[in-house]
């Protein structure tokens, strides 16, 4: 790194700490910092932005304000910004910043903000079928149904439909596929379908119901977002969980991540066409999920994680047959990566397939596999260093070629890293209370969870009763979706199942 | 992976053994199906999955019949592509707005005779996501449920039994009995 580039990161990190001070804080956020901003903070920060520092890490709405979360992944520290803008206008930062454009569109659709300059103004959620419109603001009128695709323009292109009905057991979404010939010269996305309204649901919830629905954005990570729920509510309320909930809930957290990078590894090779791998990797995922069950109650430890602590323990039984899991996988896993590895005509598929590269992983903050497949190393994790991981000793697998096989590679090594963690969970477990009543009181709060699939953010405000204001919940999906628009850009048509299993984004999770 | 095929012929399959029909779902569907479609569909059954607002909790549990360890094409039960191809449509989730469309379509695509199957409480009734302006509600307020299999999700063994029931001679006979007294 030269002299200059050491110059321009401290001025740049200068810069975000100088909006801090600028604005008005709020006094009730944690753990991190909510400050209220003037219009000129809210446009330097978006220059700040398509800079490149800070990274975006969500942006949502209220009936009369827009917030963002930003991350200065150096500094480690994140900071809540806040624009009051009671008119329901507000500067777009997608104009500068890109990544901020579909969670713009899902702010207008919900709550009506307009943002000044926003490039593509078409709805997002909104599919002119809820019987209404800004249903989480002024209800108005519903918006008409059509929709325009992206136009592509070329001699002999042809589109090529598909969904929101796929013809795998898959979750529902439409993409576009616009092609020459077999390669795909444009694909557009467009989601929504499975939106359920959970931050409407969300207001005015109890603490308990919050939890449930939390648990039910998306269902593979059904532990991560009860893990991030939980967190907001103890941050919003400061409070601390006891000690052996911070340990079972990172044994929830691991045997999920398994579960998942298992099932996704042997799926990824099934769209290859290699079922032997999927009828061996399923076997696994199955005995994870067994393992959970017997240690947790449930196959996908759902409603385990709860504001305050956790509602099971581990019994002795339990951690016996954690241990048997660990032991297992440790034995059977390796042949499969060995097979994996030397299947010339499963790597022709994979190698070189689907290349995102690493400035727009950077750019949109893309999370887990796929950026750290493409060499950016974050890790909610290790860079928040929250409980218990602060104390545990683990890599961040990273490779840089962004391809389908260091998608494959980095859920590989990541499924080593979780059975060592598993382990060294259970030789660390402390005994002890298992959950705490969380008293009913107002606060802000938010926290950053690192799911199967990337960094979950979920941002809260509690009344004083102790109900829910508001709750919004970021999937990582959010900044990976659009990222696969751009990966399969080139690539034939009968790559794009790799190329999506291999990003394997949520559904459930974006559309809410 | 000559190994590893070797070896799966030497070790004893992990296969579950095969679980009873499911009582509640024989008499739901004894009320439901017509003996004539049944004989014409004999012991096989395609279905076609559709989540029609799931969190894709139920999915990750369908997924897990396809496994060497409930292997549901043994009992002649297998899921296809088109709903052209289907014989039983398996829908999850609450019916969400922006999908009621595309699960009307896809259940007018079904050749007659077909079953549909509601999986998981937020189909059976909408789940924690009922009230919501999103949201129609059960999959029985969009299209005819003839069988509905609760849980959030349902294990995968209780998925068998359910659908097991839609295969049991028995269910014929129940259908039958009133018949013949007719």
């Amino acid at each position: 790194m030269t002299a200059t580039d050491e110059t321009g990161k401290e001025a740049r990190m200068a810069g975000l700490s100088d909006l801090i001070t600028g604005g008005r804080p709020i006094a009730s956020h944690r753990p991190w910092p909510r400050v209220v901003v003037d219009e000129a903070t809210w446009q330097a920060v978006m220059a700040q932005l398509a800079d490149g520092n800070p990274t975006l890490l969500g942006l949502w709405g209220e009936a009369a304000g827009v917030h963002i979360a930003l991350c200065d992944e150096a500094a480690e520290a994140i900071v809540v910004l806040s624009l009051d803008c009671a008119d329901g206008r507000y500067p777009s930062v997608g104009a500068q910043h890109p990544p901020a454009i579909r969670p713009e569109r899902a702010a207008q659709d919900l709550f009506g903000l307009t943002p000044i300059g926003l490039p593509d103004t078409r709805p997002w959620l909104d599919h002119g079928r809820w019987g209404l419109s800004r249903p989480l603001g002024a209800a108005a009128v519903p918006r008409d149904p059509a929709y325009a695709f992206l136009a592509a323009e070329g001699e002999s292109l042809h589109q090529i439909p598909v969904g929101p009905v796929h013809a795998g057991i898959i979750e529902p979404g439409h993409f576009r596929f616009s092609a020459s010939g077999e390669t795909v010269v444009r694909l557009e996305e467009r989601l929504g379908y499975v939106h359920k309204g959970i931050e409407g649901l969300m207001a005015g919830a109890t603490l308990e119901q919050g939890a449930r629905l939390a648990g039910r954005v998306s269902g593979d990570s059904t532990v991560a977002y009860a893990l991030a729920f939980a967190r907001a509510v103890e941050a919003a309320l400061g409070v601390e969980v006891p000690e052996r909930a911070h340990w079972l809930r990172a044994l929830m957290a691991e045997l999920e991540r398994v579960a998942n990078h298992l099932g996704d590894i042997g799926a990824i090779c099934n769209d290859a066409a290699f079922s032997l791998m999927h009828a061996q990797c399923g076997i696994l995922r199955e005995q994870v999920l067994r393992a959970s069950d017997t240690c947790f109650g449930h196959r996908l430890m759902r409603d385990r994680i709860i504001p305050g602590g956790v509602t099971v323990d581990l019994t002795l039984d339990g951690a016996a047959s954690l241990r048997r899991l660990v032991a297992a996988l440790r034995r059977r896993f390796p042949a499969l990566i060995e097979l994996y590895d030397n299947t010339a005509s499963l790597q022709d598929r994979t190698v070189g397939t689907g290349v995102l590269a690493l400035d727009r992983a950077r750019q949109f903050g893309a999370g887990g596999f796929v950026g750290r497949a493409s060499g950016r190393r974050f890790d909610a994790r290790r860079s928040m260093r929250y409980p218990p991981y602060d104390r545990l000793a683990f890599e961040v697998p990273t490779l840089e070629a962004g391809d389908v096989n260091a998608r494959i590679w980095v859920r590989i090594r990541e499924v080593g890293q979780s059975l060592d963690l598993i382990d060294m969970i259970l030789d660390a477990l402390p005994a002890g209370a298992l959950r705490l009543e969380v008293p009913a009181a107002a606060g802000e709060g938010l926290a950053l969870v690192e799911g199967f699939r990337g960094d979950i953010l979920v941002w809260l405000r509690l009344a004083e009763d102790g109900r829910i204001a508001r709750c919004h919940l970021r999937d990582p999906s959010w900044f990976q979706w659009p990222l696969l628009e751009a990966a399969i850009e080139g690539n034939i048509v009968a790559d794009f199942p790799l190329c999506n299993k291999s990003f394997n984004c949520s559904y459930s999770g974006h559309d809410l | 992976m000559r190994k590893l095929l070797f070896e799966s012929l030497i070790r004893l399959p992990v296969t579950e053994p095969a679980p009873a029909p499911d009582d509640a779902a024989l008499a739901e569907l004894g009320e439901a199906l017509g003996l004539a479609a049944r004989r014409r569909l004999g012991r096989s059954l395609a279905i076609r999955e559709v989540d029609a607002g799931s969190c894709n909790g139920c999915e990750l549990e369908i997924h897990a019949l396809n496994n060497a360890y409930y292997d549901i094409e043994r009992f002649g039960l297998r899921f296809v592509a088109s709903p052209r191809h289907a014989d039983v449509l398996l829908v999850t989730g609450p019916v969400t707005k922006n999908m009621r469309e595309a699960l009307e379509r896809t259940h007018v695509a079904t050749p007659d005779p077909k079953w549909v199957v509601a999986v998981g409480d937020c189909a059976v009734d909408g789940g924690c996501f009922a009230s919501s302006y999103a949201v129609v509600g059960s999959v029985a307020a969009v299209i005819p449920v003839d069988l509905r299999i609760p849980g959030c999700p349902p294990a995968p063994i209780a998925m068998l039994k359910g659908l097991l029931a839609l295969l049991e001679p028995d269910t014929r006979r129940a259908v039958q009995r009133p018949a013949a007294a007719g």
